[in-house]
Parts: C-alpha cells; structure tokens; sequence
C-alpha cells in the first residue's frame, strides 16, 4: 500500500463534496455538512503525508484544522438557528436579501 | 497464495479497502440523501471510517480526537439543530441544472486530478511503503513535544478561537423571556427632564369620588 492509495481516496472524497455542494444548493445544512467533508479530505492529506515522509508538523497542523473546524460549525450552526427564527425556512432561495 | 491470504500485509490492504469503501459511499449517500437527518447520520459513519484509515496511518492521536470531537460533539450538535429545525424540503423532479453543472464541475476536477497523478509526479512520490514504527513508539508524545514545545503560541491562539466561538455561539442564540421586565438604559440617558419626563396639568380641585366619599 502506498501513499498514492490514500492520495486517491482524499481525491475522490473531496470531488464527492464538491458535487454535494452543487446537488444540494437548496438545503444549507447539507452544504455545511459537504465543507465538514472537503476538510476531512484535506486533513486524509495531510496525515497520509506526515505518516509516508515521517515528518509530525503535518499532523500538527490536522489539529489545528479539527480545531478551526470545530469552532466554524459551532458559529455556522448558530447563524442557521437564528436565520430559521426570524425567516421560519432555511432554503438558499429565500435568503437572497441582498440580490437586489 | 494461501500463505498470502493469511499474511499481515494483506489483511492490512483488505483493511484499507474496506475502510475506504465504506467512507466514500457514506460521503456518496450525505449528499444523494433528501432527509437532513440520513445526510447527518451518514456523515458520523464517513468520519468514523476516515478515523480507522487514519489509525491505518499510524495517527492514533489524531484518530481519537476525530472520533471524540467529532463524533463525540460536532455530530451532536449537527443532529441536534437538524432536528430541531422543521426543515420541509420539496421533492424534485428529475436532474436540475444545478446537478447537472455540479455533476460537471466533480468530473472536471477528477479529471484534472487523474492529469497530475497519471503523469511523471507520480514517479516523486514516495513509492515505499510505510514506514513501520517499532514498538514503544508513542505517536501521542510525538505530537505533544510538537504542539507544547515548537507551536505553544499557536496552541494558545487556537484555545482562544474556540473561546471566541463559544462567545458568538451562545450570544448568536440568546433570546430573552417574553416577561422580562427592564429598563432600557439608552432611553434613560435620553430623557429631557423639563421636556418629557413631567407635564403640569392644570385642572380643578376634585371634591372627592363616588368609592371613597362615604367618610
């Protein structure tokens, strides 16, 4: 098994959430939910490279970005509550206040 | 061939595709699936098989922290708004244009991938396989000697990102009580004492009313 495996699993799971972003504009949760997973590819990267070159910052830095992460779906999450109070629906559609 | 199928390596391989597999169709089924909830359910199982590749890694810190703030918290809170909002979400009918260009856009950037690995990279990457700790390696010591001696500072910075967000969090969903009687101290300030905070009426003397002049 080598890096390439991993390189490719990465690949195909990041294409995967790009097209969940697009197949899912209507719906905000599942676009949070696709970014959750572009980051998860990014972090398979990251780890699979530290681990082949034996190198620990890469895996220093998947830390930080669980860190990051973390924080931005606490906040996202927490603006879609407040959207869904005030407009009772959480469709993209209905959300273009500022579109003119 | 049957010594191979019983060999370390090979239990690894099947490990990894296993894992693999699964991970990719739980991500495929996050976001083919109409219902929030399937889509978020799915999503634990995607982050579970991505920690179990990473312990394939040799990441076993990073593993467990996947499985314990993600699974453990993120997930959680994920699940706990998508039920909490009543989210109504109209069936479709057929391939929109939006999933047709998204569709687009992934084979697009698979290609351009297939591009860069099909050709003379490939060759710079390190084609050994991996490199086998011995025992007694501690992957948890390795990352703390990185994170508490050479990044300290962005350490302490990534604590006080999460306070920040915890801040934001609950301010952004604080709502006060219907009954809650205050003062608004702006509108205080605001007040002109000989303007709007007393009238003078002028008026007759009252010669007392019907309940209380019976004394």
């Amino acid at each position: 098994m080598s890096l390439a495996h991993y390189l490719v699993v990465a690949g195909i799971l990041f294409v995967i959430s790009i097209a969940g972003i697009f197949i899912n504009r209507r719906n905000i949760l599942i676009l949070l939910m696709s970014i959750e997973l572009m980051l998860l590819s990014v972090n398979i990267n990251f780890i699979a490279f530290s681990t082949y070159l034996n190198d620990i910052q890469g895996q220093v830095f998947v830390f930080f970005i669980l860190t990051v992460a973390a924080a931005e779906a606490a906040i996202g999450l927490a603006i879609l509550v407040v959207i869904f109070r005030q407009r009772k629906t959480l469709e993209t559609d209905n959300l273009s206040e500022l579109q003119g | 061939m049957l010594e191979y199928l019983l060999s370390a390596e090979f239990y690894q391989i099947m490990l990894f595709y296993v894992f693999s597999g699964v991970l990719l169709g739980a991500a495929l089924l996050v976001v083919t699936m109409r219902n929030s909830v399937y889509s978020a359910l799915f999503l634990i199982l995607s982050f579970f098989s991505a920690a179990a590749l990473w312990m394939l890694l040799e990441a076993e810190f990073l593993a467990l922290t996947l499985v314990l703030v993600y699974v453990g918290a993120v997930m959680v809170l994920f699940l706990f708004v998508v039920m909490m909002l009543d989210i109504k979400v109209k069936p479709k009918s057929g391939m929109s244009l939006y999933t047709k260009t998204g569709l687009f856009v992934a084979l697009l950037m698979a290609l351009e991938m297939v591009m860069l690995f099909g050709s003379k990279l490939h060759d710079s990457l390190p084609q050994d396989d991996l490199i086998r700790h011995e025992q007694g390696y501690s992957n948890v010591r390795e990352v703390a000697e990185s994170i508490y001696i050479q990044y300290v500072l962005p350490f302490e910075l990534a604590s006080v990102i999460l306070l920040v967000a915890i801040v934001a969090a609950i301010l952004l969903t604080l709502r006060k009580r219907k009954d809650y009687k205050h003062v608004d101290p702006e509108s205080q300030v605001h007040v002109k004492a000989d303007k709007n905070r007393m009238r003078i009426v002028k008026m007759k003397a009252e010669k007392g009313n019907e309940i209380g002049g019976e004394q």
